[in-house]
C-alpha cells in the first residue's frame, strides 16, 4: 500500500513511515479493533437491546443534547472572540488570546470541581441564580456550562487564522460600492468564515460528546435525567456487563468517525477552494 | 480591562482604514460581549481554584502536599509523562517526516488516522486496553499467567495516557514542516550532509520551536488526563493514583480544600503551558519577520 | 508527623545497614467505599504493632469503592493482600473465580471473619421535612430517596435486603415485598456506584429526601460533613451488617506478604483497635474494650441477619442480584 511515489533522495522514508505506521497501529489502531470484534460476542438483537434500552437513550439525549447546545453558543461566542481577537486593540488582547487555550490545557477533572463550586447552590454563581429559579449543578444546564468550557477554543482557534488571512480589499471594495459597515460584515465577511466556523462547530461538538472528566461531577450523574453515555459505559464496566459496554462504546466511535470524516470533506473543500 | 481601542489591520493610509472600520458602538459592544464571555467561562473557573485551595490559608495548601498519597500521585504522574511523551515526540516527528516529505500512497488515510484519538472519548480510550488486557480480556490469561501486570498498574495508565495525547507533537509539526518545504534538506544532502545530520542540523533547528510547544502540550495533557486513566488505574492511594485521580478522590471525600490544592498544581502547569505557548508564537514571529527582511534585503540587492 | 519522618530515616537506615535484619512490606487493602477513615487510623495504629514486634516496616496502601466493584477489580487482577469488603458473598465471588482465596476463608477469623459490624439508618434533612419515620414513608409518591447501584455497591444490597425484611415482616409475603421494593425504588432519583457517592449526592449535591445508609456513614455525615444540617432516623426493623475480612493467600504469599497479611487481619480483634473501630461508628465484635462513650452513640433497634431472613449471602445473590434478579425484574429507572 504504502509505496513512495517518487525516488526521493530524502533518506528515512523506510524508518519514518514504518515507525509511524507500527506505533499507530499498537497503540491506537489494534485496541479500536478489539472493541468492534469484541461486540460480536453480542447477538445482532442483544448489541441493538444494548444500544437502544430506555437509560441508554436518555443518555443520548443528553450527551447529543447537551454537546450540540453547548456547541451552538460556542459558534456566535467563538466568532465574537476572534473577530475581537483580530480586529481590534485592546488592554489585555494577549491575555485574553492566550487564556482561550485555557480549556485545552487546565485538567477536565479540574474544570469539574471548579465549576461545580462555582454553580453548586452555595457557590458564588449558583448562589446568585437560585433566588431567580435557575439551578445549574446537577442539572442539563450545568452540563452544558461543562462542555461550552471544554469546546470554547474550537471555534475561535480555526476561525482566527482565516480571520486573519482575509483580505481587506475585499471589504474596501464593498464599502466603495456603498455598502454599511454591517452589511459588509453580514454579506462578505461571515460568507467567508463560514466553512471555519463550521469545522469550529464540528470539533467542539465531537469533543463534547466524549467529554467525561469536567461533566461527572457537575452533572449529578442521574440515570434519565443527567446520566451521559460516557459514564454509562463506566457504569455498564463497573457492574461487569463488558459486552454491553463495548457496544455503547462501538455506537459512539461510529458517531465520532463520521463526525471526524465530515470535518475533513469540510476543510477538503475550504482549502480546495482557497486554492492552496 | 478594556481601555485604549483602536483597529489592529495594518493597512497603510487612515482613509483605507477607515472604510473597514467597524462603528465604535459595533467594536465596545464586541469587545464587551467577548470579555465577559471570557471573564465568565475562562477567569472565573480558574480563580475559584486558587481561592478555594487558599481558604484555610497557605499551612493548610502546603499541607495538602506533604501526605504522602500526594506525593506518590505526584511521583505516577511525572513517571506517567516521562514515558508517554518521548514516545509520542518521536512517533510525532516520525509520522511528519514521512508525510511532509515524502509522497506515498496513503498519505491523507495516514495523516486523517492520526486525528482519530481526538475524537474518541477518554473512557473508550480505557476501555479498549481493559479488553485487551484485562483479565478477561484477550491477553488476560496469558498475562496473569506470566505474571505480567497491565491494566490496574503503571503500564495500563502510560498506555490509556500515550493514546490520548498521540496527535498533539505531530499535530503541531505536520503544518509546520509542510510550510517549510524540502529545499534546505535537500541542499544539505547535495552538500554531502549525512540523512541523520541534515535532520540534525537542518530540520531540527527549523521546527524546534514548534516541536518544544508540541511537546508541552502534549505533556500538560498527559500530566492531565482523567477519564481514560480512571478507567485502567485502579484507583489504588499511592500505587496507581495520578494527581488528577487523586483530586477526584479528596474531592470525594469532602476534602475540598486539598482536593483545589492538588488542583491548583495542575493549574498552574496548564498556565505555564499557555505562557511557554505565547512565547513559542512570539518567536515563530520573530523569525518569520527576520526571514521576511532577509528575503527583501537579497531582493533589493539584486 | 515529624517523629514518623525520624523512624522512616532510620528505618531506611537500618534497611541499609542491615539488610537481612529489617524487612519492608508494602500491603494492598482493597475495601468498599466508607471505611477510608477507618483504616487510615487502623493503619497507622498496626505499621507501629509490627514495627514494635518484628523490626520490619509495613506500608499499606489502600484502594476503596463500591464492594463488588472492588471485587470485581480484585478478579480482574488488582493484587490486594488483603480484602475488607461490604458483604460475604462479594469475597465468595474472588474465592470462586480466582482460586486465589480458599472456600473456607470465612471460619479462619473469629465471628465470621467480621471484625465489625454495623447496620442501615436513614439520614434525613434538618427538621425531617417529609415527616420520615420508618421504611412505610420511604414508598410515599413524593418522597426522594438516595440509595447506591446494588449491582456495584455492597451497602445498596443491604439497604434492599432491609427493605425487604421489613416488607415481609410487615405485609407477609415475598409478593408483597417484592412490590413494597418496586415502589421503593421508583422513589430513587439516581443510584451512585458507591456509598461515598451516595453521601455525596445527598450531602453536597442536595438531592433527595432520605439516604438510605451505612450507619457509620450517616454519623460520619451527621458529625463531620454538615453539622446541624441532617438528622439519624432509625427505623423499627433493619438488617444486621457483618462486613467481612480475609487475605487473598495466593496473592499476599507471592509477595511475601503472607505473614503481615494474617498479622493485619488478627490485629483487627485487639482492644486498640477494636477501640477505634467504635470511635469510627462501627459496631465492635468487642464492646468491652471500646470507649463506652463511643458505644453510646449506637441506637437500638430489631435487627434481622441474612441467614436467618435470606438463607446466606449465596441464596440472597442469586435470587435478588444476579443478571436477572429481582433487582433487574423492579428497577427502571
Amino acid at each position: 500500500m504504502m509505496r513512495i511515489k517518487k525516488r526521493s533522495v530524502i533518506p528515512g522514508f523506510g524508518l519514518s513511515v514504518g515507525f509511524a505506521l507500527t506505533y499507530l497501529s499498537v497503540i491506537i489502531l489494534l485496541p479500536l479493533a478489539a472493541t468492534f470484534i469484541k461486540t460480536a460476542d453480542l447477538s445482532w438483537t442483544q448489541f441493538w437491546s444494548a444500544v437502544t434500552s430506555d437509560r441508554v437513550l436518555a443518555s443520548y439525549k443528553v450527551t447529543f443534547g447537551a454537546s450540540l447546545a453547548a456547541a451552538l453558543f460556542n459558534m456566535p461566542c467563538g466568532l465574537m472572540l476572534a473577530w475581537v481577537l483580530v480586529r481590534y486593540d485592546f488592554v489585555g488582547r494577549r491575555v485574553v488570546d492566550a487564556l482561550v487555550d485555557l480549556p485545552f490545557a487546565l485538567p477536565t477533572a479540574v474544570a469539574g470541581i471548579s465549576l461545580t463550586s462555582l454553580y453548586s447552590t452555595n457557590g458564588l454563581f449558583g448562589k446568585l441564580l437560585e433566588p431567580i429559579g435557575i439551578k445549574v449543578a446537577y442539572t442539563p444546564i450545568g452540563i452544558w456550562v461543562a462542555l461550552t468550557f471544554i469546546g470554547l477554543p474550537f471555534v475561535v482557534r480555526t476561525v482566527q487564522p482565516v480571520l486573519q488571512e482575509l483580505e481587506p480589499e475585499i471589504e474596501e471594495a464593498s464599502a466603495t460600492l456603498g455598502a454599511s459597515r454591517l452589511q459588509t460584515i453580514r454579506r462578505v465577511v461571515l460568507p467567508g468564515l463560514m466553512p471555519s466556523v463550521l469545522t469550529g462547530f464540528t470539533l467542539a461538538f465531537a469533543r463534547a460528546i466524549g467529554e467525561y472528566g469536567s461533566v461527572v461531577f457537575i452533572s449529578g450523574n442521574m440515570p434519565m435525567r443527567t446520566e451521559i453515555t460516557p459514564l454509562l459505559i463506566i457504569t455498564k464496566l463497573e457492574q461487569y456487563e463488558y459486552a454491553e459496554a463495548t457496544a455503547l462504546a462501538v455506537v459512539m466511535l461510529v458517531i465520532s468517525f463520521a463526525l471526524l470524516l465530515f470535518i475533513q470533506i469540510v476543510q477538503g473543500r475550504l482549502q480546495r477552494r482557497l486554492g492552496t | 480591562m478594556a481601555g485604549t481601542i483602536s483597529t489592529l489591520t495594518h493597512v497603510a493610509g487612515h482613509s483605507r482604514r477607515r472604510s473597514i472600520e467597524d462603528p465604535r458602538w459595533l467594536r465596545w459592544l464586541l469587545i464587551g460581549g467577548a470579555l465577559s464571555f471570557v471573564a465568565l467561562f475562562l477567569i472565573m473557573p480558574l480563580a475559584v481554584v486558587f481561592t478555594e485551595a487558599l481558604r484555610k490559608g497557605w499551612s493548610a495548601y502546603l499541607a495538602a502536599f506533604q501526605e504522602p498519597d500526594a506525593r506518590a500521585a505526584i511521583k505516577l504522574t511525572l513517571l506517567v509523562a516521562v514515558i508517554a511523551v518521548p514516545l509520542n515526540m518521536v512517533f510525532g516527528l516520525a509520522a511528519a517526516w514521512a508525510i511532509t516529505k515524502f509522497d506515498f500512497r496513503g498519505k491523507t488515510v495516514l495523516t486523517s488516522l492520526i486525528d482519530l484519538p481526538f475524537a474518541v472519548s477518554p473512557v473508550i480510550a480505557g476501555l479498549v486496553y481493559v479488553l485487551l488486557f484485562g483479565a478477561q480480556g484477550w491477553w488476560g490469561p496469558w498475562l496473569m499467567e506470566h505474571d505480567i501486570k497491565i491494566i490496574f498498574a503503571v503500564p495500563g495508565i502510560v498506555l490509556a495516557t500515550v493514546f490520548v495525547t498521540f496527535p498533539f507533537v505531530a499535530r503541531e509539526l505536520i503544518p509546520l514542516m509542510q510550510s517549510q518545504g524540502k529545499n534546505e534538506e535537500l541542499a544539505a544532502l547535495t552538500l554531502g550532509a549525512s540523512g541523520w545530520q541534515t535532520f540534525r542540523r537542518v530540520t531540527l533547528p527549523n521546527i524546534k520551536w514548534g516541536l518544544f510547544y508540541g511537546v508541552i502540550l502534549c505533556n500538560a495533557r498527559a500530566m492531565g488526563e482523567f477519564g481514560a486513566v480512571s478507567v485502567v488505574s485502579g484507583h489504588v492511594r499511592g500505587l496507581t493514583n495520578t494527581v488528577p485521580l487523586h483530586v477526584e478522590i479528596l474531592y470525594n471525600e469532602y476534602n475540598i480544600q486539598a482536593s483545589f490544592a492538588v488542583a491548583s498544581l495542575l493549574t498552574v502547569l496548564a498556565l505555564l503551558t499557555l505562557v511557554l505557548k505565547a512565547f513559542v508564537e512570539w518567536r515563530h514571529q520573530k523569525s518569520v519577520q527576520k526571514a521576511d527582511a532577509v528575503e527583501t534585503r537579497q531582493f533589493a540587492s539584486k | 508527623m515529624k517523629l514518623t519522618t525520624i523512624f522512616g530515616t532510620i528505618a531506611t537506615v537500618a534497611a541499609i545497614a542491615f539488610p537481612a535484619a529489617a524487612k519492608d512490606h508494602t500491603l494492598l487493602n482493597v475495601s468498599y467505599d466508607p471505611t477510608r477513615e477507618l483504616y487510615v487510623e487502623y493503619n497507622k495504629v498496626f505499621t507501629k504493632y509490627w514495627k514494635d514486634k518484628t523490626g520490619d516496616t509495613v506500608i499499606v496502601q489502600q484502594s476503596h469503592g463500591g464492594a463488588g466493584k472492588q471485587a470485581r477489580a480484585v478478579i480482574d487482577g488488582l493484587e490486594a493482600d488483603v480484602v475488607t469488603l461490604a458483604l460475604a458473598y462479594d469475597i465468595d465471588a474472588i474465592a470462586e473465580r480466582t482460586g486465589r482465596i480458599p472456600a473456607n476463608w470465612q471460619s479462619r477469623l473469629p465471628n465470621n471473619s467480621a471484625p465489625y459490624t454495623s447496620t442501615i439508618v436513614f439520614l434525613v434533612r434538618k427538621g425531617n421535612p417529609k415527616g420520615i419515620k420508618d421504611w412505610d414513608d420511604l414508598v410515599k409518591p413524593g418522597v426522594s430517596v438516595i440509595t447506591p447501584n446494588p449491582k456495584t455497591s455492597g451497602g445498596a444490597r443491604w439497604n434492599f435486603l432491609a427493605a425487604w425484611a421489613y416488607a415481609k415482616k410487615q405485609y407477609g409475603s415475598d409478593e408483597k415485598a417484592k412490590e413494597f421494593v418496586t415502589k421503593l425504588y421508583k422513589n430513587v432519583p439516581v443510584l451512585d456506584s458507591g456509598a461515598r457517592g451516595s453521601t455525596i449526592t445527598f450531602v453536597q449535591r442536595g438531592i433527595g429526601d432520605v439516604f438510605l445508609s451505612w450507619e457509620n456513614e450517616a454519623f460520619l455525615a451527621l458529625n463531620e460533613l454538615g453539622a446541624g444540617k441532617f438528622e439519624i432516623v432509625v427505623p423499627s426493623l433493619s438488617i444486621l451488617a457483618e462486613p467481612p475480612v480475609t487475605v487473598v493467600d495466593k496473592t499476599a504469599k507471592k509477595k511475601g506478604n503472607l505473614e503481615v497479611a494474617q498479622a493485619y487481619l488478627e490485629h483487627l480483634y485487639s482492644s486498640e483497635a477494636q477501640r477505634i473501630i467504635a470511635k469510627h461508628y462501627y459496631r465492635p465484635f468487642k464492646p468491652e474494650d471500646a470507649d463506652p462513650a463511643d458505644l453510646k452513640r449506637f441506637p437500638k433497634l430489631e435487627l434481622v441477619t441474612v441467614d436467618e431472613e435470606f438463607g446466606g449471602w449465596q441464596k440472597a445473590q442469586k435470587t435478588h442480584f444476579a443478571d436477572g434478579g429481582t433487582f433487574d425484574q423492579i428497577y427502571k429507572p
